[in-house]
């Protein structure tokens, strides 16, 4: 398990190398600059490159880079005068990890359920219900949820904030707009898996036994369900970090999503570079947390090549 | 035991909710303790507390680094200049003490300095606006709109800027501590609004050396001269305040003791921010402009900035069909521009049949707008601009022509297109328009490249005198990416700037002479004038809104309610 994990974690490190060097030459061809502003001179835009570093070849400015990672350095941010791009990730962190584990909870504890009484009342009201909350969740982005909870929940009854960031009682809004895609997927999910599995030989052991249709969904087959749930967890977080852009901005929080967008309409490559290693660097987490659940899950599972 | 598990999850879903609406419920408390404190929205008849908000972070407040709308903007709340805007948009003494004393010809500035302090308690001198400009003209600090705006304007600053010479040779030094002394290039009629611009304001550079690298990173590492302190902005966050300064000069007038802003990026956010008191002023798009149409609370003012066709004569160093006169004054006449303003827009923007935008300049001897001298040009024309284009084409030796429109990506940008390309293919037979829509970014590096045809951009004035749009045009102009040039027009701007500088009126009519030109040679083709719509609560008294530089002033703000 331990060599396992070590091996993971260097694994991590060479894809963050890999996506850090892939990412800096794509981010080289964006068009325009971070200086080409209407009102500055052609030599205005020199002295600013200059200042940056811009006017260096492209692998001299990726050397300086790699050996600035390297070192802890991800740069200074060219929208933020003087203002590090490691202190402006960890300022905010915060908020976008907030809203995404808060989504990702709410969204998985609430499709496994909705998933599991779908498939226990199979074909009942129950389960259309379940499955018209599943297709909404699949097919309204989460930026329409956004400004429909905003407009009903905090204009209409004002029973939360509008926008801005005050911990909780502002994250409420922006996480139930999050997680319903991930209640949609998870419901989605949780229902044709334990359907099946509730057509296999050992649940028609269990009934003949005598095994209550509750004691059969929680006790034999929700295990074995979960573990094609727990593979879409990753694709999962990646919808909730892009939604997170969007939602993040109609809700004014200081998160890093928004930040992400408006670096790449600026071409404020440092701050480019540095979120894009952010959400790789926790993608990659995400993707070893969920293969680390296989085990847990089911044991028979192993993580590395056993022993012969 | 088999129910048990059921029951446990149900349990555990109960504890969860209780738990999530408990939490709020503090949040929620503690939001209503700091409102009856005066932190939030809820205000009593005596409390002067303003809610507002930017639509963008705070870049910088280093005001050497001047140059986006929201520095700008919090920069005129908490420092002041030597001269600074006043309610009808005019410059009024700041930190200048009385109206300065001119040389003869116009060239030297001394201003005397006024009983200020800084936040800390040090006086503002005559030194800390020498350091300041000098800092701003360093090419080492790579401002982006020193040269800009200095060169050509102060003594020396183009050849510092260039570092061909030595920044403490810019034509401005301290005659002592309360005596300041400006030398320019040559006269300029408007250089005191451009005083009220904020890379000129003072640094004090005790201060700002004392701080190094970490000066106006956040509220506490800059010290104030303005009517207003900043607080709880920490560099890149997305709220700040405005408090009272008790050391500013004029502090009796500003009644206002609080002003809280936060960003709101999207105009849905600001607009349900408005509508439940969260904010007492909200800008509107289009689309929410008609729904507001009758709302009491909507106010329109017309800002002078104005958008515009330009045209393109030389792509990749070949001239395009656009280098004819023809053709260009076709495509100027083609377009119901009116038609556009009330469906498209729809805004209170009006059709622009002119450079330089009504109700912003006014004749220094008789206060004419500008608009007054040379009206309406280039107006929509169907029957002449179908005989241009037969001329244009004949010229040209063809029977049609194929043109690409640089555009903006974003919804307005759009449809605002999607119109011009209907009435130029309608109006104007054999044409044929593809659009390109791009971010802002890509279509200044297209246009720097000199690559596209016909160009959708804008201009907005950085001081108050027709010469800010003027110049735009002129070989090599800032603007004028799109091979123009007219000697005429060139000498015309030149003397304005020159041998004309002090005499007001014949300067005047030159800037008058010059726009006159650029329409009958149809260089550009102007579009409209930009309107801004806003909802404000009648409460809000005496928010000045500029055309120019900082976008507005809260020193007379006030709540009356």
């Amino acid at each position: 398990m331990t060599k396992y994990v070590l091996q993971r974690v260097i694994y991590m490190i060479i894809t963050l190398f890999i996506i850090a060097s892939f990412t800096f030459f794509l981010m080289k061809i964006l068009p325009g600059s971070p200086f080409n502003d209407q009102k500055l001179s052609a030599e205005q835009v020199h002295i600013m490159n200059e200042k940056y570093g811009l006017n260096d070849p492209v692998p001299v400015q990726y050397a300086h880079y790699i050996f600035g990672l390297l070192k802890g350095d991800m740069g200074v941010s060219f929208q933020f005068d003087n203002h590090g791009v490691t202190e402006l990730i960890l300022e905010r962190i915060g908020p976008s990890a907030m809203l995404g584990f808060q989504a990702m909870f709410v969204g998985t504890l609430l499709g496994v359920i909705l998933g599991v009484l779908a498939a226990i009342y199979q074909n009942t009201w129950v389960d259309y219900s379940s499955t018209f909350i599943a297709v909404l969740g699949k097919s309204i982005p989460s930026f329409v949820f956004a400004a429909l909870l905003q407009y009903v929940l905090a204009v209409k009854f004002e029973i939360f904030p509008v926008a801005f960031w005050n911990g909780f009682s502002s994250s409420i809004l922006p996480t139930i707009a999050l997680a319903m895609f991930p209640i949609a997927t998870g419901a989605r999910f949780m229902r044709s898996e334990l359907i099946e599995v509730l057509g296999s030989d050992y649940i028609t052991l269990a009934k003949a036994k005598g095994a209550s249709s509750f004691e059969i969904a929680f006790k034999h087959a929700f295990r074995n369900a979960l573990i094609p749930l727990i593979t879409v967890l990753g694709p999962l977080a990646v919808s909730l970090m892009s939604g997170s852009l969007v939602v993040e901005k109609i809700f004014s929080i200081p998160g890093i999503g928004e930040q992400f967008v408006k670096s790449i309409m600026t071409n404020d490559y440092p701050i480019i570079m540095g979120t894009t290693l952010l959400f790789a660097f926790a993608l990659i987490a995400i993707i070893l947390v969920v293969d680390l659940l296989y085990g847990v899950i089911d044991p028979r599972i192993r993580l590395a090549g056993g022993k012969k | 035991m088999k129910k048990s598990k059921l029951l446990l999850l149900l349990c555990f879903s109960l504890v969860l909710s209780m738990f999530l609406s408990a939490c709020y419920g503090k949040d929620e408390e503690k939001a209503s303790n700091e409102g009856s404190k005066g932190d939030t929205g809820t205000k009593t008849k005596t409390e002067q507390v303003l809610n507002t908000y930017e639509t963008a972070e705070i870049p910088t407040m280093n005001t050497i680094m001047a140059q986006d709308a929201v520095s700008l903007n919090v920069m005129n709340q908490v420092f002041e200049g030597l001269m600074r805007l006043d309610k009808d948009n005019k410059p009024t003494l700041g930190m200048a003490a009385e109206e300065p004393q001119k040389n003869e010809d116009g060239t030297v500035y001394t201003f005397k300095i006024r009983d200020a302090k800084w936040s800390n308690g040090t006086p503002v001198t005559a030194n800390d606006f020498v350091y300041a400009w000098q800092q701003t003209i360093d090419p080492k600090n790579a401002t982006p709109y020193g040269a800009y705006m200095m060169g050509g304007v102060i003594k020396n600053a183009a050849e510092i800027g260039e570092g061909k010479m030595a920044p403490d040779q810019l034509g401005v030094k301290a005659i002592d501590d309360k005596t300041l002394e400006v030398t320019l290039e040559r006269p300029v009629p408007y250089f005191l609004s451009l005083m009220t611009f904020p890379i000129f304001y003072p640094q004090n550079q005790e201060f700002v050396e004392s701080k190094g690298d970490q000066y106006a990173t956040n509220s506490d590492n800059m010290i104030y001269n303005g009517p207003f302190t900043l607080s709880d902005w920490n560099g890149t966050g997305l709220s700040w305040k405005y408090k009272k300064n008790d050391s500013y000069w004029d502090k009796d007038t500003v009644q206002l003791t609080q002003v809280n802003v936060n960003v709101v990026k999207e105009t849905g956010t600001a607009v349900n921010l408005y509508k439940t008191g969260k904010v007492d002023r909200a800008a509107l798009s289009a689309e929410y402009v008609t729904q507001y149409e009758n709302d009491p609370d909507l106010n329109k003012y017309l800002e002078p900035t104005i958008f515009w066709f330009k045209f393109n004569q030389e792509r990749t160093g070949k001239k395009t069909a656009l280098a004819n006169k023809n053709i260009r004054m076709a495509l100027s006449l083609a377009v119901d521009k009116q038609s556009m303003v009330d469906t498209v827009l729809a805004n209170g923007s009006v059709v622009a049949n002119y450079e330089v935008p009504k109700e912003f300049a006014f004749n220094p001897e008789s206060g004419d707008d500008f608009r007054k001298g040379n009206g309406d040009m280039n107006e929509y024309n169907l029957d002449k601009a179908k005989e241009y284009w037969k001329k244009g084409l004949e010229e040209l030796g063809t029977d049609k022509l194929d043109l690409e429109i640089l555009g903006g990506d974003s919804e307005v940008s759009k449809n605002m297109d999607a119109y011009f390309k209907n009435q130029l293919e309608k109006n104007l037979e054999g044409l044929s328009i593809k659009l390109k829509e791009v971010p802002f970014k890509i279509r200044l590096d297209l246009d720097t490249k000199q690559d596209y045809d016909i160009q959708v951009a804008g201009w907005g004035p950085d001081y108050q005198d027709p010469m800010t749009f003027s110049d735009l045009f002129v070989t090599g102009g800032s603007q004028n990416k799109m091979g123009y040039s007219n000697p005429e027009y060139d000498k015309l701007i030149s003397d304005a700037k020159t041998t004309l500088a002090t005499d007001p009126q014949a300067r005047w009519e030159a800037l008058q002479k010059a726009e006159k030109i650029l329409m009958d040679d149809a260089a550009i083709s102007p579009l409209y004038q930009r309107a801004k719509a806003v909802l404000q609560q009648k409460y809000v008294k005496d928010l000045y809104v500029h055309p120019f530089g900082p976008e507005f002033s809260y020193k007379w703000t006030h709540i009356e309610k």
